[in-house]
């Protein structure tokens, strides 16, 4: 009786409506932008800080949000059985899923200078690049010159293949993560090469972009990941 | 004769030409400025044609026409190196004359007549190709084109174009984002609508479209 009286019944009317929402969305969890560890403007002048705060609060922003969007669609159609739209949905859950994952590692292969930015790896990593590219120079040059050949829009990647044991470059379209060229390739470094990436500031000359990333990636990061890995 | 071979042979290579657009650099400011064609005709555009050149010099390709490259290095999809410049060299041609200063809005005549038989209403239209301008992931193009008697609109990736898909190419927007970022950065919706409401020249769709009709009934 008194809980009654609380209650109004547009707080009832809602609490049904959000749990219901609820149920809905029972076992899908939803994504949200991941901050990044540094300013917009701390990876200047390799990358401008125009160029990074719309790449991360227009571009990836728009990648999470249709991701969720698309999931929640395909939580519906599930529940329902509906088989065709399931299937229907698999191209933007790989656009905007891949685009999500893709950035989220982007964003912590970058680095300011006095974060470590650019310098070159040390360790197990170091090694294993100067075993399989002959030195970091001879990988940085196969993979810009891989990135500046890619038709379109995609990412040139650093990849460590688990099974083979080995490093390997290797280039992605779109959207699609590293792993779709092989299940057992794990992404260590990834440089975004679609146009947004870069325009801003070097136009159509994707090569300069390519040459002044590298002062700004983040070595350390793909060590950790890499070192992981090999265990 | 050596003079018809000489002729024969400038007429195909003649091909390969960084044409301009039918307009000044800035002639279709504020709707795309003059930076933008700078770099995307200047630049872009011009590296697809220079690059073609280098590409097919000393190769079975060198001396044929750019329809016959395009045609002959699709291979279904599983594309042959030339393709992506010689086409991409088609496609911008394609696309400056697909403008004018003072387009866009709704045509009328024989081709509003056209599009209200094909979508029902140039509104319809108007949505439908709007969505694929927006809805091609990744870099490509946006195209109305003509098939077996009638007007479609169709997406597609990168370089590809509607000649190697069997239609009739009569209007594109190039959704590639070097198009658009200096104007819109990642505002795509908003270069599409401002193509639509301003750029589009009418006119270059209809004569491309009586062209269409001529060779399609001359094939028959």
């Amino acid at each position: 009786m008194a809980i009654r009286s609380v209650l109004s019944r547009r707080t009832l009317s809602s609490l049904k409506e959000s749990s219901s929402k609820l149920l809905g969305l029972r076992g899908i969890q939803t994504f949200t932008l991941p901050d990044l560890p540094y300013d917009y403007s701390a990876l200047e002048p390799a990358i401008s800080g125009e160029i990074m705060q719309i790449h991360h609060q227009k571009h990836h922003q728009t990648y999470v949000t249709n991701y969720n969007n698309a999931l929640e669609q395909l939580d519906q159609a599930v529940n329902k059985g509906d088989a065709s739209t399931v299937v229907k949905l698999h191209s933007a859950i790989k656009f905007n899923g891949g685009g999500h994952v893709n950035h989220s590692i982007f964003w912590k292969n970058l680095a300011p200078v006095n974060q470590g930015g650019g310098e070159p790896p040390k360790g197990a990593l170091g090694g294993a690049i100067d075993t399989h590219f002959g030195s970091l120079e001879g990988l940085v040059k196969k993979m810009s010159a891989e990135g500046a050949a890619l038709q379109g829009s995609g990412w040139v990647w650093l990849g460590l293949d688990k099974e083979l044991k080995k490093l390997v470059v290797d280039t992605t379209a779109n959207q699609d993560p590293l792993v779709t060229k092989g299940g057992s390739l794990v992404p260590l470094v990834g440089i975004d090469v679609w146009e947004h990436a870069y325009y801003l500031q070097y136009k159509n000359v994707r090569p300069d972009y390519l040459k002044n990333v590298w002062k700004v990636i983040n070595w350390k990061y793909a060590s950790e990941v890499y070192e992981s890995e090999c265990k | 004769s050596i003079i018809k071979e000489m002729a024969a042979s400038s007429a195909v290579t003649a091909d390969y030409v960084l044409k301009p657009p039918p307009y000044s650099l800035d002639a279709l400011e504020p709707f795309m400025s003059r930076q933008t064609l700078e770099f995307h005709w200047g630049k872009h555009h011009r590296a697809y044609v220079d690059n073609l050149k280098k590409q097919v010099l000393g190769s079975d390709l060198e001396g044929k026409t750019l329809d016959h490259i395009i045609l002959n290095t699709y291979n279904n999809g599983d594309l042959l190196p030339a393709f992506n410049n010689a086409a991409q060299a088609w496609n911008h041609e394609f696309f400056w004359e697909s403008m004018k200063p003072g387009g866009g809005g709704k045509p009328s005549g024989e081709l509003l007549a056209l599009l209200e038989r094909d979508f029902t209403s140039y509104e319809k239209f108007y949505d439908e190709f709007n969505a694929a301008a927006a809805t091609q992931f990744g870099a490509g193009w946006a195209w109305l084109a003509y098939a077996d008697n009638k007007l479609k609109v169709m997406k597609t990736p990168n370089a590809v174009n509607p000649l190697v898909l069997g239609s009739f190419p009569l209007l594109t927007i190039d959704v590639w984002e070097h198009a658009y970022y200096l104007d819109f950065q990642n505002r795509r919706p908003d270069y599409i609508k401002t193509f639509m409401n301003n750029l589009v020249s009418w006119e270059a769709v209809s004569s491309r479209l009586h062209a269409a009709k001529a060779a399609s009934s001359s094939s028959a």
